[in-house]
């Protein structure tokens, strides 16, 4: 009896001590870890971090399997209650939701609440918390906004907008010299979720956009409307690429780099291959989406990607320590670099790269955006609602008419969804 | 022991095992029971759970709640459930062109010209690669922008038409890219076909002055009815599963215009978005029941040909 309560102190006594000095401490067992990071950068930096991982303790039998981002997403439902790893990506706010009402993640609130993550990635603990508690850890977040090209807005002799007329205005000019003025690609419907965050977060404010995503606020709402209006006032001015509906994001932005269509709202992963496809920092530039009510304080979207421990897991220890690990600052110094993610530390005691568009978007997001942070669409509405309502936008910016049947639709759909 | 030992008055046969007095009864079973094992655990046990999920309401991760017919009250709702049922409608009737499309290639094809394995082989070409080239392949084809339909049409001065953006064209296009493989099939049925086309009574209907179309109503086409229902069979399973051809070249859009109920199904239970296990199942459940006509009608007369023999 004696000899069992010791131990099981002693063992207490060593988590507490793994707990404090993870690094110090060389970890042993096994590390399974499942990763979305497929695609050529993002797994390269996912492995040289993990490798050094490896390094710190040798004695750990660390396992990785990277899936295809994609083929992920419809793969975690299995993995995660049927043979689960210890350490799985995913995305923060309600796209976490259906796991971790369903018992399959693990509350990680205790990590939380270690002063090196619960002070240095305050911002994001917001979009981590579901019930009061925390249930994963973010690696990684990116800015939206507007992308566009530098030289032919000189040609044109415009400037970067700051409110609705001048952006307006703008597009007018564009649309006279026989391009368009945001290139966009629909075919995957979330493109066009995007629009509808920032004209809804500046026409309405980040509140009345996050009661929307809660199901607080009818779609039929007169606010709700006007923001459809905004937007209508630049489809009825041929501002959006025609036949977006056929092209995926990527399919959209040869427009861009042959200068078939000015600018482009979407998020920081569009540099890198707008880059390749030969646009210098010079022809590409960035600015914040314009004011369109002055009276509600600037929101953004910043969507954040995100460590979690399934609930089967079986070594959590380790997992816990490979999530301090991936979090610590220098580590997030390094995934995020330029030549690495090439996107947002979420620790704030890491330096942001010395890239153009990392700088601005880093201030943008530290200073210029008071309204609040939001996900993204598909993140901050409960998936079948972000299925549907996508959707509908995708519909609405091919025939604005439909209008009134979508929100009709829209709102019948959220009385379901919502109950 | 105490027993004396009679002489046998009587032949009696040596005792057999149980195996051997039943074998030609139970040996074909035994053949049978793996298929029959793996058809129930596969086929037959999942179409009765599909039943079964069809009546609750669930995520596929937490609990199970019954909520008895009300995802079919909800289906009768739903538009984009009529709109699916409307392009699975279409589809099994236009997917129907490739009998017609594949006998007249065939009677073309068949022939004796020096190469013609070559221009047959061509003709079947599309059969053989996967569908989901042929789908790349339209959607290249029809692209808006660089699309040759839309530099064909510009030749002769039509306005460029964004086939899979526009709600009206996107399932005839995709039934289009379709009907590319499934004649090239249905050509191959025909041309096996026509090797067993008697001669001797195409020269007695010859003697008789029949010839061009008489000729091939009255004389080729009663001849080659096993070749048309294979053709019919495998074009009615083709048009059901245009699944692939879908997620290629629309992914379900423009706003699920271009969805069938398969697709749906996968849509709401499986894919990114779907969490709604019960929903998808009353759809699978009305798409077995459109199959069981078929399946029914295929089976009816199979039996109809055997008692005819």
């Amino acid at each position: 009896m004696n000899k069992t309560i010791k131990a099981s102190l002693a063992t207490l006594s060593a988590a507490a001590f793994l707990a404090g000095g993870a690094s110090a401490q060389a970890l042993t067992g096994d590390l399974n870890i499942f990763l979305d990071t497929s695609n050529p950068a993002p797994r390269a930096t996912m492995e040289s971090a993990i490798a050094d991982f490896q390094a710190m303790h040798p004695d750990l039998n660390i396992e990785t399997t990277i899936i295809d981002r994609d083929a992920y997403k419809t793969q975690i439902r299995n993995f995660l209650s049927a043979n689960a790893p210890d350490v799985a990506t995913w995305y923060a706010a309600n796209r976490m939701k259906p796991y971790v009402e369903a018992g399959l993640f693990e509350d990680v609130s205790d990590l939380w609440a270690e002063p090196e993550i619960g002070e240095n990635l305050a911002s994001t603990k917001g979009a981590m918390t579901i019930d009061g508690k925390q249930w994963g850890v973010p690696y990684t977040y990116y800015q939206w906004g507007i992308y566009y090209r530098k030289d032919i807005f000189d040609e044109l002799g415009l400037s970067e907008p700051a409110t609705w007329e001048e952006e307006k205005a703008n597009c007018a000019k564009i649309v006279e010299s026989g391009r368009a003025c945001y290139a966009i690609g629909t075919k995957f419907l979330w493109t066009a979720g995007g629009w509808f965050d920032y004209l809804n977060m500046r026409t309405n404010g980040f509140d009345f956009h996050m009661q929307l995503a809660a199901g607080e606020v009818s779609w039929e709402d007169d606010r709700v409307r006007q923001t459809f209006a905004n937007w209508r006032e630049l489809i009825d001015m041929g501002g959006f690429l025609e036949n977006h509906q056929s092209y995926s994001w990527q399919e959209a932005l040869p427009f861009m780099t042959q200068g078939d269509a000015a600018s482009y709202l979407i998020g920081n992963f569009a540099v890198a291959p707008l880059r390749e496809a030969g646009l210098s920092d010079d022809q590409l530039d960035f600015y914040q989406f314009p004011v369109i009510n002055p009276d509600v304080p600037l929101a953004e979207d910043a969507p954040t990607d995100t460590f979690h421990i399934p609930s089967g897991a079986k070594n959590k220890d380790n997992a816990r320590a490979f999530l301090r690990y991936m979090v610590s600052t220098n580590v997030q110094t390094e995934i995020n670099a330029g030549d690495a993610l090439g996107q947002l530390p979420t620790n704030a005691m890491s330096k942001v790269d010395d890239d153009k568009f990392l700088n601005e978007g880093f201030a943008m997001l530290s200073s210029n955006s008071p309204g609040g942070v939001a996900q993204f669409f598909d993140r901050d509405f409960p998936a079948e609602m972000a299925k549907v309502g996508m959707e509908g936008l995708q519909e609405f910016m091919v025939r604005p008419d439909n209008l009134d049947a979508i929100l009709k639709r829209l709102e019948k759909s959220r009385e379901r969804i919502y109950k | 022991m105490t027993t004396p030992a009679l002489p046998q008055t009587e032949y009696e046969p040596p005792r057999r095992s149980w195996y051997k007095r039943n074998e030609i009864a139970i040996t074909p079973w035994l053949f049978l029971l793996p298929a029959i094992l793996f058809f129930m655990v596969y086929v037959i046990i999942p179409i009765f759970q599909s039943f079964t999920v069809s009546t609750v309401a669930w995520d596929g991760l937490g609990e199970k709640e019954f909520v008895g017919l009300d995802n079919y009250r909800e289906l009768l709702d739903d538009p984009a459930f009529w709109t699916s049922l409307r392009n699975n409608l279409i589809w099994l009737l236009l997917y129907l062109l490739a009998i017609p499309a594949g006998l007249f290639i065939a009677l073309f094809l068949n022939q004796t010209v020096t190469g013609i394995r070559i221009y047959k082989s061509l003709f079947f070409f599309p059969f053989v690669i996967s569908q989901v080239v042929v789908g790349l392949v339209f959607s290249w084809f029809y692209d808006p922008t660089f699309g040759l339909l839309n530099a064909i049409l510009g030749f002769v001065g039509l306005g460029p038409i964004n086939v899979l953006g526009d709600p009206t064209y996107v399932t005839y296009g995709i039934i289009a890219a379709g009907l590319w493989p499934q004649t090239a099939y249905c050509m191959i049925l025909y041309l096996t076909g026509l090797n067993a086309v008697d001669p001797e009574q195409v020269e007695a209907a010859r003697l008789d002055g029949a010839k061009g179309w008489k000729m091939l109503w009255y004389v080729i086409v009663p001849q080659l009815k096993p070749a048309t229902f294979i053709a019919f069979v495998v074009t009615i399973v083709g048009a059901l599963r245009s699944f692939d051809l879908i997620s290629i070249m629309t992914n379900g859009g423009p706003f699920g215009e271009s969805r069938v109920l398969s697709f749906y199904m996968f849509e709401v239970a499986l894919s990114e978005y779907g969490f709604r296990m019960g929903y998808g199942a009353a759809i699978a459940v009305v798409l077995f029941l459109i199959m069981l006509c078929f399946i029914a009608y295929f089976l009816y007369s199979m039996y109809k040909e055997e008692k005819g023999h």
